[in-house]
């Protein structure tokens, strides 16, 4: 019982860290209907700058997501509009498949620079940790989750109470309204963009912390993000973050209780069970089939 | 309608398929040196896979992203059957090739109706998903897959300077036979019926067409077809691992080929394929493994979507038809309409 509890705990934590990830998916996603399928490679190379700027220049990966976070933002606002904007009709099932490429490419990169070897960051803190209640909280991992939450706060923020915010939003409910009242859309869809990368940005460096990693470990990550934005029902931001500390609280118990070895196994097979029973995902409002076009 | 008949059984069309084949049969003759035929392998073994996945993601337009995990299938299926079971042997492990693609497309008739509820992205989601539980399930059934460790499958004992030959006629002839069975679908009604999805599933449906029938026929085929390529590949490499079996790049480089040749016709991923794989396998073979080609595929890919949306073979013939109807001038003006239509929809 303790040892569930336990894994409860590591669960939600690691959580926060998906929940930051496919929140970013998904803000993207609601503007410019685009899946982001490079938002795991990106993350990982966000890993690997911070592991640099860790090792080169001494800096805390904790605050190298302050510079990776505008770095990922502006990069994410050029690849809108250079490149998926200019797929016009083919639009968002090209876009996707241009990032996958993107995601592909950039795993070249990393393996080139950095190699194929595994690679895990020890700052001073790294191992230490805190019981409370007969609990262990590891440090790192419970900084990343106040660090996601922190994030996810933020992006709250500028979502609900900003004008740039409404009009993501309404970008988001309808793009054509949207035009019409003056909303530059493909700007809209340029900042979302931009945002979603900078939560790989702030994620990546925390991601890295918490797992070692390598170029390869993008195809691990991208399945689980893939399966929080299904069950989360891709557009809604809080269905997304429940559906991510959910899917992070199972693999963390049967890691714990059954084997490691099935614990990402998990996160599929409750993609597909939850397709069978709702195919519009467990917070979505609309059917996937119909909420996409 | 006018893009059906156009690419009916022609004299034209026959003299192609006679090339094809002649120019499949003799390669290995003419140029017998082991890493070129190693080469020809690897190129037949691509265009097919292209081809294959051009059923579903070219014909009837989903972006299916798990064809990777098809391949993986059969290259299992075949090591699992050729060490467990001892089935085959020599030449005749080759006879097990077919059995393993129509078992392949059975298994996942089931599946792909499933996931044939979702379109465009979630469905690219899904499919790239059933890639992930392939691996993970060869990895973590150890007693059937042996897990990482990966399993060898015995050599067969073909004359070492001929050692090649056989699985390049195995790959060339299913080739041979995926262009037959994608010519057939192109010029059928199954064919007519992919299109209409493609354009407008909707209203398609509403206009009769049995759509879930087409698509999920366009998957399993794509599936099964994938699979027996991946069952030869095995034979071949004589080691499968979860890793290079189940390979999402396999998957993206697939999509690849049929874009730079053309998406969506018949011919069009058979020369995307022949274009890059080549080269790849030179460099490979040259200057050994490095992580250089993830680069280039996707700049590639890029290339490719930004400059040649329509791919070779499409624009290619637009171009041959512009030229054509130059020369013949204003006396046919309608059968000169008539191929510039034709030429349009095939394109699309």
């Amino acid at each position: 019982m303790h040892l569930f509890a336990q894994s409860i705990i590591i669960g939600v934590l690691i959580g926060g860290v998906y929940a930051l990830l496919a929140s970013g998916m998904t803000m993207m996603f609601g503007v410019t209907r685009i899946i982001n399928f490079a938002q795991a490679m990106f993350a990982i190379v966000c890993a690997y700058l911070s592991y640099s700027l860790f090792t080169h220049f001494g800096i805390d990966p904790f605050l190298s997501v302050a510079i990776l976070m505008p770095v990922m933002f502006l990069f994410g606002y050029g690849v809108y509009s250079f490149l998926l904007r200019r797929l016009g009709k083919a639009g968002p099932a090209m876009a996707l498949m241009v990032l996958f490429a993107l995601g592909i490419g950039a795993q070249g990169v990393t393996d080139l620079v950095y190699g194929t070897n595994p690679i895990t960051f020890t700052p001073s803190y790294a191992n230490d940790s805190w019981v409370v209640f007969g609990f262990q909280i590891p440090a790192v991992r419970f900084f990343a989750f106040v660090m996601a939450v922190a994030v996810l706060g933020a992006f709250h923020l500028i979502r609900q109470h900003s004008k740039l915010g409404r009009a993501l939003r309404a970008t988001s409910q309808n793009p054509a309204a949207a035009s019409l009242l003056g909303v530059d859309v493909q700007r809209m869809s340029a900042v979302a963009t931009g945002l979603g990368f900078a939560a790989a940005g702030a994620a990546g460096p925390i991601y890295g912390l918490i797992f070692p990693f390598t170029g390869n470990s993008q195809y691990d990550l991208l399945s689980k993000l893939l399966t929080v934005m299904i069950l989360g029902g891709l557009v809604s931001m809080p269905g997304v973050i429940i559906a991510a500390v959910f899917l992070g609280v199972v693999e963390s118990v049967i890691a714990a209780t059954l084997s490691p070895d099935w614990s990402s196994f998990s996160f599929l097979v409750a993609l597909f069970i939850v397709l069978m029973v709702r195919p519009q995902g467990l917070f979505g409002g609309h059917r996937v089939q119909g909420a996409l076009w | 309608m006018t893009a059906v008949r156009a690419s009916r059984l022609r004299p034209s069309g026959l003299a192609q398929a006679a090339v094809f084949v002649v120019v499949l049969v003799v390669l290995p003759i003419a140029f017998p040196a082991q890493w070129l035929v190693n080469l020809f392998i690897f190129t037949a073994m691509f265009a097919g896979a292209a081809m294959a996945w051009n059923l579903i993601g070219g014909n009837a337009g989903y972006p299916a992203l798990g064809n990777g995990g098809f391949f993986g299938v059969g290259a299992y299926a075949m090591a699992i059957l050729t060490t467990h079971l001892g089935v085959g042997g020599g030449y005749w492990t080759f006879a097990w090739v077919i059995p393993i693609g129509i078992g392949t497309a059975i298994v996942f008739a089931p599946i792909g109706r499933l996931l044939l509820r979702t379109r465009a992205a979630v469905f690219a989601i899904l499919t790239i998903t059933l890639l992930f539980i392939g691996q993970t399930l060869a990895y973590n059934l150890a007693s059937l897959t042996q897990g990482s460790l990966g399993i060898t499958i015995p050599s067969p004992p073909f004359p070492p300077a001929s050692y090649d030959q056989p699985f390049y006629y195995a790959m060339a002839a299913l080739l041979a036979l995926t262009v037959l069975f994608c010519w057939a679908v192109r010029n059928s009604k199954v064919g007519l019926a992919l299109n209409a999805v493609r354009d407008d599933e909707d209203r398609a449906r509403g206009l009769g067409v049995q759509t879930e029938m087409v698509k999920l026929f366009a998957f399993c085929s794509s599936a099964g077809l994938t699979a027996a390529f991946g069952a030869i590949w095995a034979y071949y490499v004589s080691f499968v691992f979860p890793g290079f079996a189940f390979d999402p790049i396999l998957s993206l480089s697939v999509i690849l080929f049929a874009f730079l040749g053309g998406v969506g016709s018949l011919w069009g991923p058979l020369v995307g394929a022949l274009l890059i794989v080549p080269v790849q396998q030179y460099l490979a073979f040259r200057f050994g493994a490095s992580h250089l080609y993830l680069i280039a595929y996707a700049a590639v890919f890029l290339i490719v979507i930004y400059l040649l949306p329509n791919g070779i073979v499409p624009s290619g013939r637009q171009y041959l038809t512009k030229v054509w109807r130059l020369r013949s001038g204003p006396t046919t003006p309608d059968a000169a309409l008539l191929v510039s239509n034709v030429t349009a929809r095939d394109s699309r």
